[in-house]
């Protein structure tokens, strides 16, 4: 199944490698993830608890087989997301080009309303504490955060958690479709899984290529793909281009907003907030070296399979003399080398083949891998009553569970199954390979041998996925202009923005002329860690105490504020606090 | 010419002017983040679907009819061989057509703002305001219109506004308005032409600068753009040390 560009990059001497370039890239370990949804409340937290964000996730969670987050986000008949292939082997924006998009700017033909997320509400609390004394317990009504009337609620991010709303709501998932009815019956009963969103960080990113003003751009040193506030203006065709939905527009500011990949502090060396407290401790973030100059072309190959192999085939080995001089050539830092060396997202995705891509028919390049679960297959197994560890068992319950293959080669390689079958058999094969070790038997080789690994590799992947170090998941570079020294440091309290007037405590930090929205957005950056610090350790910032922004906490220890003071007058901090809601922070991602 | 005249014509297109362009400079440098279209599509799209396109190109035609009217000289459509009659029929069909749009456009949109909850719960004082001028500016710029094809039916000449608003027009960018000529206008074209420069004034502090950011440049610029991580400076920024970018 390997294509041109995938045998190239096995020997690089064929072909003189093009301009090198890095990107912090993530892999999620499914078989992890309970559903437990900490991921999106603390990214929330970080981000998007601010007004005109109300139903924004840049993390969410769904269930699968299920709608999705917005509803049907993968219908791209549809939402018309992403790349197309021409019958010339050009790569052309899905919801149309340059001159289509210039003339349908007025109003996007489309763009997802808010009812396709969801209406975000708030409850009227206050008549919980001012109805008057009564037989009838006093509720709080839900109110709309769009309109102010009272709504509702019919729908939410996760509203189909765990399948919730029963095979009505699942059968309304695009990908269930596109396997048909009968398999999405007996597919139904046999399998659930959660499947945790962040934007991609494309390496052909078709939100920023729907951008008009220029405003979205891939940062050349990390990959981190940006909406600059400044220079956005609101066209909202951003919203329209990406095939995952994960660009919103802030309906306040006027401005697309996006997940961000924590950029302030993965600047510093600390993971993402998603990542840091993933209860699961399933992700895994650190640096792919990538070969610019072939991006396009691998993301026009012809056959929609062969998309998976392409983009392996654009990532460079990080080990191979060539790939380091050519890096060296185009400055990536020695650190950045090193690190890409221990990279653990290059080892799930390339060295052991069992992390992969999110919709490769999209023809981004998404650089958000995931390993597909084997747990169903398992519990399949142990269910009949057999050996659920044992290889021989695993290998053909693989072979026999096609359902569930199926569906996960639909969202994981645009349907071709054998990919998810290998990345699934190694899986198993981990499985019984560590379990002989673990009962004292001898190790056997044949169980790595049957899936073209060696028991090396087997114990180191399951170092990365069973024993899961948080040195091992997390290998991040810090950006230049900051060095070592930063890390750790940035243990902290209260948020950056809420100086005096400043934007947290209901300013923009200035005179407000046109609103709520405008103004200067504060940046979000690694120097304003520097400023928070000598901000909090200085005097003057006594409102900030009880406040905690998880955005820059490490996870190490907990800082003051985190939970609320025990004992006496614990009111104190509070009461000179602002009331909550007064003009939350704008505009962090730039 | 009196006072008035001096003051109108003479006087007031430069403070329009200086507003514009000052206002402008000042809002850019100090309000990027509220530059921004505001764009209500997440709230309400199907009366926007067909709003919003006919309001905007019906305008982008009256504003080149504006620009055709009152920058090229009469002498010059002449010169080619276009005869006043030709001139009046296209332009006054035109521009009635146009404005036509404009203005169902405008009022759908308003009708949108004030019927759909979240709509007009985004709605500002400050879109108010730009609203009643804008409104008031096509409604007088269109009767006009109607007016001089009115008269043109009747058999009679209407008033050429190329004789007088657009000598006068022209006169302003050579430091030099011919006040007289546009003393001598009719009454409702001096009303367009005033509701026109409250609406310059208005345009820098509004969120009509959307329009000046129209995003002509997405047509040449490659479609993936990189950058740099931005040095961002601050009490607390350190000089790059050893690094790359
Ligand atoms: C060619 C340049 C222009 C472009 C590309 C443009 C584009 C847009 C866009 C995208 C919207 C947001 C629609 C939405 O989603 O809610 C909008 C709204 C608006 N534009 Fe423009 N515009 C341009 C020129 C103008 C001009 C010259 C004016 C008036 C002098 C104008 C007046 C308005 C008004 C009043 C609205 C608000 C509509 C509403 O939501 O009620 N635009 N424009
Ligand atoms: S996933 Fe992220 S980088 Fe990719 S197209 Fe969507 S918003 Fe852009
Ligand atoms: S925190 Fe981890 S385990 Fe919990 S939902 Fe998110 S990804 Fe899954």
């Amino acid at each position: 199944m390997a294509t041109a560009a995938g045998q190239a990059a096995q020997a690089p001497g064929a072909r003189p490698i093009g301009r090198v370039m890095a990107q912090v890239a993530m892999v999620m370990n499914l078989d992890k993830c309970i559903g437990c949804h900490t991921c999106s409340v603390t990214c929330k937290q970080a981000w998007t608890n601010r007004s005109g964000v109300e139903y924004v996730w840049f993390n969410n969670v769904e269930t699968r087989p299920g709608q999705g987050y917005p509803r049907q986000y993968e219908d791209q008949d549809k939402w018309r997301g992403g790349w197309r292939r021409t019958a010339g082997g050009k790569l052309k924006l899905r919801a149309g080009g340059r001159l289509k998009k210039l003339a349908t700017i007025f109003a996007n033909p489309v763009m997802p309303s808010i009812r396709d997320y969801y209406e975000p509400w708030t409850y009227d609390y206050e008549s919980l504490i001012t109805a008057p004394l009564g037989d009838d317990m006093p509720v709080a009504r839900p109110y709309s955060l769009i309109s102010g009337e009272p709504m509702k609620v019919e729908w939410s991010a996760n509203w189909d958690d765990n399948l919730a709303g029963g095979p009505e709501i699942a059968s309304g998932d695009p990908i269930a479709r596109k396997l048909g009815e009968k398999v999405r019956f007996s597919f139904e009963e046999t399998f659930m899984f959660y499947l945790p969103r962040i934007c991609e960080h494309c390496l052909n990113p078709s939100c920023v290529a729907s951008c008009p003003s220029g405003a979205m751009y891939k940062r050349a040193e990390d990959g981190i793909v940006l909406v600059d506030q400044e220079k956005c203006r609101g066209w909202r065709m951003c919203v329209t281009g990406c095939p995952y939905k994960k660009v919103y527009f802030n309906h306040k500011t006027g401005k697309a907003e996006k997940c961000t990949l924590c950029y302030p502090r993965v600047e510093v060396g600390m993971p993402t907030v998603c990542s840091e407290t993933c209860v699961g401790r399933l992700r895994y973030l650190g640096v792919i070296l990538y070969d610019v100059d072939r991006v396009s072309e691998a993301a026009a190959v012809a056959d929609e399979h062969d998309l998976y192999e392409a983009q392996l085939g654009v990532f460079l080995d990080p080990e191979d003399p060539d790939v380091r001089a050519a890096a060296r050539r185009d400055g990536i830092p020695d650190r950045w080398l090193e690190s890409a060396r221990r990279s653990p997202v290059y080892a799930l995705a390339k060295r052991h083949k069992v992390a992969l891509p999110l919709h490769p028919e999209y023809r981004t390049m998404p650089m958000v891998w995931y390993i597909p679960p084997l747990s169903p297959v398992v519990d399949a197994l142990t269910g009949t009553g057999h050996d659920g560890e044992d290889a021989g068992n695993l290998f053909g319950a693989i072979e026999s569970l096609r359902i569930p293959a199926e569906y996960l080669a639909e969202l994981f390689t645009a349907g071709d199954v054998a990919p998810v079958n290998a990345s699934l058999r190694r899986l198993a094969a981990m499985r019984s390979y560590m379990r002989r070790i673990n009962l004292g038997e001898e190790r056997d080789e044949t169980i790595a041998a049957a899936v073209g690994m060696r028991g090396r590799d087997i114990e180191d992947m399951y170092r990365l996925l069973a024993l899961a170090k948080y040195e091992d998941r997390y290998v991040i570079p810090t950006a230049y202009g900051v060095d070592d020294a930063d890390r750790g440091v940035i243990e902290e309290v209260g948020c950056s923005l809420d100086t005096d007037g400043g934007p947290g405590m209901g300013g923009m930090g200035g005179p407000i002329p046109f609103g709520e929205a405008s103004g200067q957005p504060p940046p979000a950056s690694v120097e304003t860690f520097h400023a928070l610090r000598e901000r909090q350790t200085s005097d003057g910032g006594g409102h900030l105490a009880g406040r905690v922004n998880l955005l820059n906490w490490d996870g190490n220890g907990t800082p003051d504020g985190l939970f609320p003071p025990s004992g006496s007058g614990g009111g104190g901090a509070a009461a000179d606090r602002p009331p909550d809601g007064a003009g939350a922070p704008e505009g962090g991602a730039r | 010419m009196t006072w008035l005249d001096q003051a109108l014509w003479g006087v007031l297109p430069y403070l329009v002017l200086l507003v514009l362009i000052g206002g402008t400079v000042w809002r850019y440098r100090f309000d990027k983040f509220g530059w921004t279209t505001r764009s209500s599509e997440l709230y309400e799209k199907s009366i926007l679907r067909i709003a919003s396109p006919l309001f905007h190109f019906g305008l982008l035609v009256v504003i080149i009819g504006h620009v055709v009217g009152l920058a090229v000289p009469k002498s010059w459509t002449e010169a080619v061989g276009v005869s006043d009659t030709m001139y009046h029929v296209m332009a006054l069909s035109l521009g009635i057509v146009a404005g036509v749009c404009t203005l169902v456009g405008i009022a759908l949109l308003i009708y949108r703002r004030r019927t759909n909850g979240p709509v007009f719960s985004a709605t500002t004082v400050n879109d108010k305001v730009m609203y009643l001028v804008l409104v008031a500016a096509i409604v007088a710029g269109l009767a006009t219109t109607v007016l001089s094809a009115g008269a043109d039916l009747a058999g009679g000449h209407g008033h050429d506004y190329r004789v007088t608003v657009s000598v006068w027009f022209r006169g302003i960018w050579i430091l030099h308005p011919d006040v007289a000529a546009m003393a001598a206008a009719t009454p409702a074209f001096k009303l367009h032409v005033l509701i026109g420069m409250a609406l310059f004034a208005l345009f820098p502090f509004s969120r009509l600068v959307h329009a000046f950011s129209a995003p002509v440049q997405y047509l040449f610029r490659p479609y993936i753009v990189y950058r740099s991580r931005d040095p961002i400076p601050g009490r607390a920024s350190r000089p790059a040390q050893r690094g790359w970018g």
